[in-house]
C-alpha cells in the first residue's frame, strides 16, 4: 500500500469548504494540548476566549476595533499580492497615514472651516500611505530592486518617525508621550462600542475592488499581469505603470486605515498604532485567498482571535505570551490546510494478484 | 539481425497502464525490443510514448504491468535501476552542465567513481568509445563551445560510458540539421552493428521510414500497430496515427503580393545575454505573402521576432510596418500597428494558464468596443466571442470557461491563433506554430496561415521544419549566426540547399 499526494484536477468546491472546518478543529486540539501543559483545563480557556471575543455587545464591538484595520490593510496588500508584489509594507504605510491625518487635526484644523477638517483629514492619510508604498513600487518597476526588503525597511523608518513625532517634536506638554486630543471637528464618528465608520469605508471599499477586478479592464490587466507577466508583456500590457498604480492604490487602503485609527480610535497620535495589523493583514489576505469580500470575515476572525487572546489573559491569569502563542497554534494549521484544496492525498492499494518478483 | 532469427528479445513490456487524473496515459501498451534493432515509437503528442518510456527509465511507476530485460521479470524504480539494467535515454531536453567539460559531465553523477577521478584516463576512456561509434567530440571542450548536434552526441557518448545497451532517444532530431540527422541516423546504425538497440520515439513518419525495423504506432494511450518497417510506408503510419487519412499537400494558390507590409533595414539586436544576436538583417515582407525563415534553433530566429513585435530593443537598424517607421515601438504600439503573434513558447508567453479560454481569447480584443465600453468589460460579450471561436477553430475545449492549461497543446495554439487571426491587421509574425503539434493540429495552423495570406495579409514564419516552410512558404530565408544567409523562392528551393545553408554555407565557417 503506498501513499500518493497528487495534484487535484480542479480546486474542490466541497475542499475549499471542508478544509477550513477541519483545519479549525486541528488547531484547536493542538492549542488545547498547549493548554493542558501550562496547566491551563482547554475547556475553560477555550469558553473564556469566545465569549471575551463575542460573549458580549462590549466583546462583539471590541473585536469590530481591531478587524476594521485588519479589513482595510487585508484589501489592501491583496491588491498587490494580486501582482505578486510582495508588499510587506502595510504596517509602515498605516503608520504614516495616521501621522499624515494627525498632522491635519492637529495642525490645521484652526484655519479651516469646521466640515472639511475631517475630509481633509482623512484624504491626508490616504495620500500618505499611497505616496510610502509609492516608493518601492517605482523602485520595482523601474529599477527592478526588490520589494520585499523596500517595503519591510519603509515600515522602520515610518515607525520611528512617528516616534519621534508623538514622543518629541508633537508631545503635548504634561504628557510622558503623545499628541494632544484632536479638535472634535476631526473625529471620526463611533457607529458601535469604540467601533468607527471606518468599518463601512472598509464594507464598500470590499465590495468595490470586487467589482473592479471582476469586471472592470483594469482589473482584468491586473489579474493577467499576476498570473503570467511575460504573457502581459507580449499583450502589450504596460506592467510597469500598472504595478505603480496598483500600489498607490494598497498604500492608499492602509493609509486609510491609519487615518481611521488615530482620528476614530485613539483621537491623538500615541503609542499603540503600530501594533502588528500590516502583518497580521498579509495572514488575513492569503486566509481568504485575495478574495476582497471573504477578507471582510477572515479579518473579524482574526480580530476575534486577539480579542479573545487578551481576554484570557487578564481572566485565567495566563501569561501574556499563551495568548500570542494560541493564535499561532490557530493559523499555523488553517494555513498549512490551504495545500488540500489544491492536493489530495490518495492511497493506493497493490494489485491483488501480486506474486513474489525478481527485482533487479 | 532481425526477430525471426533471435527470437529472445532484450525487452519486453507488457500490459503496462498508467492512469493520471482525468487521463489514461497507458492503457495495457505492449512492447518489444530485439537486439541490434532500432524501434521507432510513433504517435501524436499525448498518444503516451513519453509515459511508456519514463516508466521504462524509472521515473513514473506503472500502476499495472510488467517489464522484462533479458527474460528476467525487474522492477524499476529509479533511473540508477534503469541504469544498471543497461537502459538509458537521451531526453529532449540535455541534462549538460554548459559550464563543465564533455568529460567532467559524462562521469558526473555516476556511483563508483573514485574520490578523485583520473581525468585523463577518462578521456582517454571517451576517445576509446568515440572513435568506436563515430562519436567525435573532444573530452576537453566545455559543453558551452559545442554545438546542439555536439551536445547531443554527449549525451549518448554518457550513456554508452556507463555501459548502456538499450538506449532510448526521444525525439532526437528535433534541433538537428538535415545533415546533422543523417549523422545521426549514422550513428545509430554503427551502435546497432555493435549489438546494442534503441527506440526512437518519435511523431515524423519519415524518420520512422530512414531510422527503423521496427515501429510500434501508439494512439491515446494504446498500441494499435506493429509493424515491419519494410513493410509499410508514411501514408499508412499516418492513417495508423491518426485514425483517418491525412492531406500532405496543402491546396495552395499562386501568390499574388501586394504592398510592402514589413520592412527590415540593417537590423541588428542582442541576445539576454547582451552578446550580437542579429547583424545587420534585411528584408521586406508583402501583403499575401508568406516568408519562411529557416534556421537551426539558435541563430537569431528568437530575436528577430521579438524585434519585430516589440518585444526586443534593436541596436541598430530600422524596422518599417505599413511604410512608417515603428523602430523599438513598445509592444502596445506594435500591437495597434496591426501586428499580430503566435509565439514560440505557447504555454510560457501565449496564454494565461490559469484563466479561462473565453479570457484567453479576449485578451486582444478586451481593449476596445464591444468587449469593453468606459473601462467596464462585457463578459457576455467575451463569452460570445469565444463561443464563435471555440466553433470555427474548433477548439476541443470542455467550455469556455475551462482553464485553458487543461486543454492540449493544440487546442492551446488554436485558442492563440483565433486570438491573435481576429486581431490581425496587416502582419501575422508566427513563430514554430505547429512544433510538437500532431498530424491534425498541424494541418489546421498550416491552413489558417494560408488563409491569412491569401486574405492580404504577409505572414512571417519562422519554422525549424522545412517541409513546413517548402510546403506553404512563398520565399524562404536562411538564418545563420544572425545573418540571412540568402532568400530562396520556395518553389525552386530543396532540403539539402536549405541545410547547408543553415549550417552556413554562403560564408566559410573554418
Amino acid at each position: 500500500m503506498r501513499i500518493v499526494f497528487e495534484k487535484r484536477e480542479s480546486v474542490s468546491r466541497r475542499a475549499t469548504v471542508l478544509v477550513p472546518v477541519v483545519s479549525f478543529v486541528v488547531s484547536l486540539i493542538f492549542g488545547a494540548i498547549l493548554l493542558a501543559v501550562s496547566g491551563a483545563n482547554p475547556f475553560v480557556t477555550y469558553a473564556a476566549m469566545v465569549k471575551g471575543a463575542v460573549g458580549s455587545w462590549y466583546g462583539i464591538t471590541e473585536t469590530l476595533v481591531k478587524a476594521i484595520p485588519l479589513m482595510l490593510t487585508g484589501l489592501a496588500v491583496s491588491i498587490a499580492f494580486r501582482m505578486r508584489f510582495w508588499n510587506i509594507g502595510a504596517e509602515g504605510q498605516l503608520t504614516l497615514g495616521g501621522v499624515a491625518a494627525a498632522g491635519v487635526a492637529l495642525y490645521w484644523s484652526q484655519g479651516l472651516p469646521g466640515w472639511t477638517v475631517l475630509p481633509l483629514a482623512i484624504l491626508a492619510g490616504i495620500v500618505a500611505g499611497a505616496l510610502w508604498a509609492g516608493i518601492p513600487a517605482v523602485l520595482k518597476a523601474y529599477l527592478k530592486v526588490d520589494e520585499t526588503l523596500t517595503t519591510l525597511m519603509l515600515n522602520y523608518v515610518a515607525i520611528l518617525y512617528s516616534e519621534h513625532l508623538y514622543y518629541i517634536a508633537w508631545r503635548a506638554p504634561g504628557y510622558n508621550s503623545g499628541t494632544a486630543k484632536f479638535p472634535e471637528t476631526a473625529w471620526l464618528p463611533q457607529i458601535a462600542g469604540r467601533a468607527n465608520v471606518g468599518l463601512i469605508f472598509a464594507i464598500i471599499l470590499a465590495i468595490l475592488l470586487w467589482l473592479v477586478f471582476k469586471y472592470t479592464r483594469w482589473g482584468f490587466e491586473l489579474k493577467i499581469i499576476g498570473e503570467n507577466q511575460t504573457a502581459a508583456r507580449y499583450l502589450g500590457i504596460n506592467i510597469a505603470r500598472n504595478i505603480v498604480l496598483a500600489l498607490l492604490l494598497s498604500g492608499a487602503l492602509s493609509g486609510l486605515a491609519g487615518a481611521c485609527e488615530v482620528l476614530g480610535l485613539s483621537r491623538r497620535l500615541q503609542q499603540g498604532l503600530s501594533v502588528g495589523y500590516g502583518y497580521t493583514a498579509i495572514i488575513v489576505a492569503w486566509m481568504a485567498q485575495l478574495n476582497p469580500i471573504v477578507i471582510l470575515f477572515v479579518a473579524i476572525l482574526m480580530a476575534a482571535l486577539l480579542v479573545g487572546g487578551d481576554q484570557i489573559q487578564m481572566k485565567m491569569r495566563l501569561p501574556a505570551s499563551v495568548g500570542l502563542v494560541l493564535q499561532g497554534m490557530i493559523l499555523i494549521p488553517m494555513l498549512a490546510g490551504t495545500i488540500f484544496t489544491e492536493y489530495r492525498i490518495r492511497i493506493v492499494r497493490p494489485e491483488k494478484h501480486a506474486q513474489p518478483e525478481v527485482t533487479s | 539481425m532481425n526477430a525471426e532469427s533471435s527470437p529472445t528479445p532484450i525487452l519486453e513490456m507488457r500490459g503496462i497502464t498508467k492512469h493520471f487524473p482525468g487521463v489514461m496515459a497507458n492503457d495495457h501498451a505492449d512492447l518489444e525490443l530485439y537486439p541490434g534493432e532500432v524501434l521507432a515509437l510513433l504517435g501524436e503528442n499525448g498518444a503516451g510514448k513519453s509515459t511508456l518510456m519514463n516508466v521504462l527509465v524509472g521515473l513514473y511507476r506503472p500502476d499495472e504491468g510488467e517489464i522484462y530485460v533479458r527474460g528476467q521479470r525487474v522492477e524499476i524504480h529509479s533511473p540508477r535501476d534503469a541504469a544498471t539494467l543497461g537502459i538509458g535515454m537521451v531526453h529532449q531536453n540535455f541534462m549538460l552542465v554548459p559550464t563543465m567539460t564533455v568529460a567532467e559531465n559524462i562521469i558526473l553523477g555516476m556511483t563508483d567513481l573514485p574520490f578523485a577521478p583520473r581525468m585523463d584516463e577518462v578521456a582517454r576512456r571517451i576517445r576509446e568509445i568515440s572513435q568506436r561509434y563515430n562519436l567525435e567530440v573532444d573530452p576537453n571542450a566545455y559543453i558551452w563551445q559545442l554545438s546542439v548536434g555536439e551536445q547531443q552526441r554527449v549525451e549518448i557518448l554518457k550513456l554508452l560510458y556507463r555501459g548502456a545497451e538499450i538506449l532510448i532517444l526521444d525525439e532526437p532530431t528535433a534541433v538537428l540539421t538535415p545533415q546533422e540527422s543523417h549523422e545521426l541516423g549514422r550513428i545509430i546504425k554503427r551502435m546497432t552493428d555493435e549489438g546494442k538497440s534503441a527506440i526512437f520515439i518519435t511523431h515524423k513518419m519519415e524518420e520512422v521510414m530512414e531510422f527503423s525495423q521496427w515501429v510500434r504506432v501508439m494512439q491515446a494511450g494504446k498500441v494499435v500497430a506493429v509493424k515491419k518497417t519494410a513493410e509499410t510506408n508514411p501514408q499508412e503510419l499516418a492513417r495508423l496515427m491518426v485514425g483517418r487519412e491525412v492531406l500532405f499537400r496543402l491546396e495552395k494558390d499562386a501568390c499574388t503580393p501586394g504592398d510592402v507590409i514589413l520592412e527590415l533595414r540593417d537590423v541588428s539586436a542582442d541576445n539576454d545575454k547582451g552578446l550580437p544576436a542579429l547583424r545587420g538583417v534585411s528584408f521586406s515582407i508583402h501583403g499575401g505573402e508568406i516568408l519562411g525563415i529557416a534556421g537551426v534553433a539558435g541563430n537569431g530566429q528568437r530575436e528577430l521576432a521579438e524585434v519585430v513585435t516589440g518585444l526586443r530593443k534593436v541596436t541598430q537598424g530600422k524596422i518599417l510596418i505599413n511604410g512608417q517607421e515603428r523602430t523599438n515601438k513598445s509592444p502596445l504600439e506594435i500591437i495597434q500597428s496591426g501586428v499580430s503573434h503566435i509565439p514560440a513558447d505557447r504555454i510560457g508567453m501565449g496564454v494565461v494558464g490559469d484563466m479561462a479560454v473565453a479570457d484567453n481569447i479576449a485578451m486582444k480584443g478586451y481593449r476596445q468596443p464591444p468587449l469593453t465600453e468606459h473601462g467596464i468589460l462585457h463578459p457576455r460579450r467575451i463569452l460570445e466571442l469565444a463561443r464563435r471561436m471555440i466553433e470555427t477553430f474548433r477548439i476541443a475545449t470542455p467550455s469556455p470557461q475551462t482553464h485553458i492549461k487543461f486543454l492540449s497543446g493544440g487546442n492551446i495554439q488554436k485558442a492563440i491563433l483565433a486570438r491573435e487571426i481576429d486581431a490581425c491587421a496587416g502582419l501575422l509574425v508566427a513563430v514554430y506554430p505547429s512544433r510538437g503539434l500532431d498530424v491534425g493540429a498541424t494541418e489546421a495552423v498550416r491552413r489558417r496561415l494560408l488563409e491569412q495570406r491569401d486574405a492580404g495579409r504577409a505572414v512571417l514564419l519562422i519554422s525549424e521544419d522545412l517541409e513546413e516552410l517548402l510546403t506553404i512558404a512563398d520565399r524562404i530565408a536562411v538564418l545563420f549566426e544572425g545573418r540571412v544567409m540568402g532568400i530562396l523562392p520556395a518553389d525552386t528551393a530543396d532540403i539539402e540547399t536549405l541545410g547547408l545553408m543553415m549550417a552556413g554555407a554562403h560564408e566559410s565557417k573554418e
